[in-house]
């Protein structure tokens, strides 16, 4: 049976939420492998939710907002692009890969958009595999200390010094 | 955890239950800890289902109730409603999108239902960690903004003038009137449009309850629903209103150019005087004229002063400057009109680069009685036409510019169609894609060109030349096109070629949006609440919208448009109070640790310092609840009422417990 991922989506309520509801008025039809949970913005969405979903089984994240500039509530958006970027970087720290979590912006009347948004995230996602959190951050805490041991026990001496 | 959850799952006829498994579903949700009961019904929306929740309610076997059904869009604010009447707490309920995000877009059965599972183990696991919050009501100032003084601006604001409510119109350009006090005849009436137009625009001129501002300018909108304060620029005239009585001896002395006198006659095109110091047409209101600057002798070479020194009533001030005006509003009313396509862009319609190529606006301009012309329709050397091709489609209906139809241009084509018959006895030829006849008498219109004598070609106009082929070609501006209906591609040689611009959003719309907080969608008009049932309401409250900003339409459906949006401002005005979003934020003082790393993330400078006590506090008057702050804060101190962590991780678990 192949693997079929089950994805986390964070939708801010006045575009994306909107705007995957009207694919679902236009009866776009599109994979149904993306569970959503509807915030006011995307701005609300923190990088803890995110490990969250990861955490309880999620493969992938999906995290959509408002296009740049029509933030209902103006500048929420950028603040959900800052940390997205943040968490991507940090994401390989602990094994994960940062393509397991995607931000898109998806406006009130993209419908059609939201559909292949997520087809093709729920594709990218089949190609990946199946997350298995536990273990990738023990690897990556393995991976910390056999492979760079010299580095992780090295003695830095009195922390107190200048 | 003592909640006691009731969970209904609707059928929605067969929208639901023809893709999700509803017993399935139902037996899966029993099994689900904190579920007291679960019903299923039909229509959960209608009196019945409605009903049902209340029972259970008033039996007091339930005290949260989650509803899996459609959108919370579309009836959390219904089932809200059910809670309240029975006592429970409306924040005490949630929504399971089953149909929306799931019945209706997935194929599989299978899928679908574990989704729908997933969805309703995620709401009943929220509802668990639901708080009931209070709620939160605003009062609504009477006063309205109108931006926009065309006849949709106009419209709304005479209707709410006449209800005995203020408004303030702001409007752009020198006077009000918009595009209408443009044209010379509308279709299919031909009547006249600055007669139907003009007592309209003298009645807002006249009407105590409203503040005309002309020429003036949105500068910035703050607030929100029912308490907007709004800041005007109004740009300096140079001409006194207070003093001024339109007499109109300055622009008959000025020696200023504003529109060229000398030149071919489409160029010489203009309603008004074409003097720097002028006003727009002669049945402007306010009837002050303006100077233009870039064109007054006195602003560009500090010599002249004519009109000042003709002007018996001193109305003449070189000196004034743009001024600010502040005042408060409950609702503000978008009416911002259309402009319409440049053909310049369309380089093979030889729109700017040959004589005779005009735009619908310039043909319009041409047949107004009052214009240069004295409405005579005439070449650019002065000569009578012969022949005149009328081109629709020009930058609509087009992926290359604009993919939308733009609604008049079909009507206005055979208007002018008409009017070139009624002054000229040319022939005249209209290339069409379709002929778009949807209104009232417009068919019947349609239907009277037929037997004027004009030449219908079925095709998209491929281009517009001056190279002639032939003798019969010379001097003439030839028009190739695929003749559809009979299958022939044919030239066909003309004196003037009339283009149907098409209708887009006017300049500065987007700024506009800004300010009011409303998108503007990819075609460049502003998105509506709903397509269907929310025509002239936005996404934010308190801001609506009526007439070409919304789309392209014509008088008569913008004439509608906009007493539907003064009645929608109306609605709130009668009843005075609008309830507000209660899921604001909250900062817990004890967690808070001073950092102010969320002072400068509220777009609505809604969080301040106490720097006695060394925390930051929200004033939840101006929150709006998005959660940037709560989402910042590095010790958790912020709670998100109605979306905190706890409730949010709540959901993630259910929805992955399947």
């Amino acid at each position: 049976m192949t693997f079929e991922p089950t994805i986390v989506g964070f939708l801010c309520n006045w575009c994306s939420y909107t705007g995957a509801d009207l694919a679902g008025t236009s009866r776009v039809k599109y994979a149904a492998n993306v569970r959503s949970i509807r915030v006011m913005c995307s701005g609300r969405v923190e990088p803890t939710f995110v490990i969250k979903a990861l955490y309880e089984g999620a493969d992938g994240v999906l995290i959509a907002g408002c296009h740049p500039g029509d933030c209902h509530y103006q500048e929420g958006n950028y603040k959900a692009l800052r940390r997205y970027r943040l968490l991507r970087r940090v994401l390989p720290e602990y094994g994960i890969e940062p393509e397991r979590v995607r931000l898109e912006w998806v406006a009130a009347s993209e419908g059609e958009r939201f559909a292949k948004v997520v087809d093709d995230f729920t594709d990218q996602i089949r190609r990946l595999g199946p997350l298995d959190i536990k273990e990738s951050i023990a690897q990556s805490l393995i991976d910390d200390v056999v492979n760079h041991e010299e580095e992780a026990t090295k003695d830095i001496g009195d922390v107190n010094e200048a | 955890m003592s909640e006691r959850i009731g969970v209904y799952v609707c059928h929605c006829g067969t929208n639901i239950a023809g893709k999700v498994n509803i017993d399935e579903v139902v037996r899966f949700a029993e099994g689900l800890a904190g579920v007291e009961l679960v019903r299923d019904y039909k229509f959960m929306c209608s009196d019945p289902g409605q009903a049902m929740i209340q029972k259970d309610i008033e039996g007091d076997l339930i005290d949260r109730v989650v509803v899996a059904s459609c959108s919370p869009l579309m009836h959390e604010n219904t089932f809200r409603k059910v809670c309240e009447r029975c006592g429970v707490n409306p924040y005490l309920f949630t929504m399971a999108n089953i149909r929306e995000q799931c019945s209706w877009v997935h194929v599989d059965m299978g899928d679908s239902t574990a989704k729908a599972k997933a969805l309703i183990a995620a709401a009943v696991s929220r509802t668990k960690f639901l708080e009931p919050l209070p709620k939160r009501e605003v009062s609504i100032n009477p006063r309205t903004l109108v931006i926009g003084g065309g006849i949709a601006g106009i419209q709304a604001a005479l209707d709410l003038a006449e209800a005995g409510k203020e408004v303030v119109l702001v409007e752009r350009e020198p006077s009000i009137g918009g595009h209408m006090a443009k044209f010379d005849k509308t279709f299919p009436t031909l009547d006249c449009s600055a007669c139907i137009l003009t007592p309209r625009m003298v009645q807002v001129g006249q009407h105590p309850n409203i503040k005309l501002m002309t020429y003036a300018e949105l500068d910035e909108v703050n607030g929100y629903v029912g308490n907007f304060t709004v800041r005007v620029r109004n740009k300096a005239r140079y001409v006194d209103p207070e003093l001024c009585n339109g007499c109109g001896m300055c622009w008959e002395k000025c020696p200023g150019t504003r529109v060229p006198r000398k030149g071919n006659v489409h160029e010489k095109l203009s309603l008004g005087p074409t003097t720097s110091i002028y006003m727009p047409f002669m049945q402007a209101v306010p009837a002050v004229p303006v100077i233009d600057s870039g064109t007054c002798l006195y602003f560009q070479k500090g010599k002249c002063r004519v009109c000042e020194s003709v002007c018996e009533r001193t109305a003449i001030k070189y000196d004034m400057e743009d001024t600010f005006e502040e005042f408060e509003v409950g609702n503000i009313i978008i009416a911002t009109g259309f402009r319409t396509f440049d053909p310049r862009v369309i380089k093979r319609y030889g729109y700017g680069a040959l004589p005779n190529v005009m735009t619908s606006l310039d043909f319009e301009i041409m047949n107004c009685a009052a214009g240069s012309t004295s409405g005579a329709i005439l070449m650019a050397d002065g000569s009578e036409p012969k022949s005149i091709g009328i081109v629709h489609c020009v930058g609509s209906r087009d992926k290359h510019y604009n993919e939308h139809c733009s609604r008049v241009c079909c009507m206005y084509a055979l208007k002018y169609a008409h009017l070139i018959k009624e002054k000229t006895n040319a022939e005249v030829f209209d290339f069409y894609i379709d002929m778009r006849c949807f209104g009232k008498g417009y068919e019947e219109f349609y239907d009277r060109l037929l037997g004027e004598d004009v030449r219908f070609v079925r095709g998209k106009v491929a281009e517009v030349s001056n190279v002639p082929v032939n003798v019969v070609e010379e001097g003439k501006l030839v028009i190739s096109v695929e003749d559809t209906l009979v299958g022939v591609v044919r030239r066909v040689p003309v004196d003037m070629v009339v283009l149907c611009t098409g209708l887009e959003s006017s300049v500065g719309l987007a700024e506009v949006a800004t300010m009011c907080n409303v998108s503007v969608g990819k075609d460049g008009f502003i998105i509506e609440k709903h397509p269907k049932l929310g025509p002239v309401s936005t996404a934010t409250d308190g801001v609506f919208i009526a007439g070409a900003c919304q789309s392209p339409k014509d008088i008569p459906d913008t004439v509608a448009q906009a007493s539907a949006a003064s009645s929608a401002v109306l609605s709130m005005i009668t009843r005075g109070m609008i309830e507000i979003e209660s899921a604001t934020a909250e900062i817990n003082e004890k967690k808070c640790s001073g950092c102010r790393i969320c002072n400068n993330l509220c777009p609505y400078l809604a969080i301040t310092f106490d720097r006695e006590k060394g925390v930051s506090v929200i004033n939840e008057a101006l929150c709006k609840g998005c959660g940037t702050c709560v989402a910042a804060c590095p010790s958790n101190a912020i709670k998100a009422k109605h979306f905190a962590n706890e409730q949010i991780f709540a959901e993630i678990e259910g929805l992955l417990s399947v």
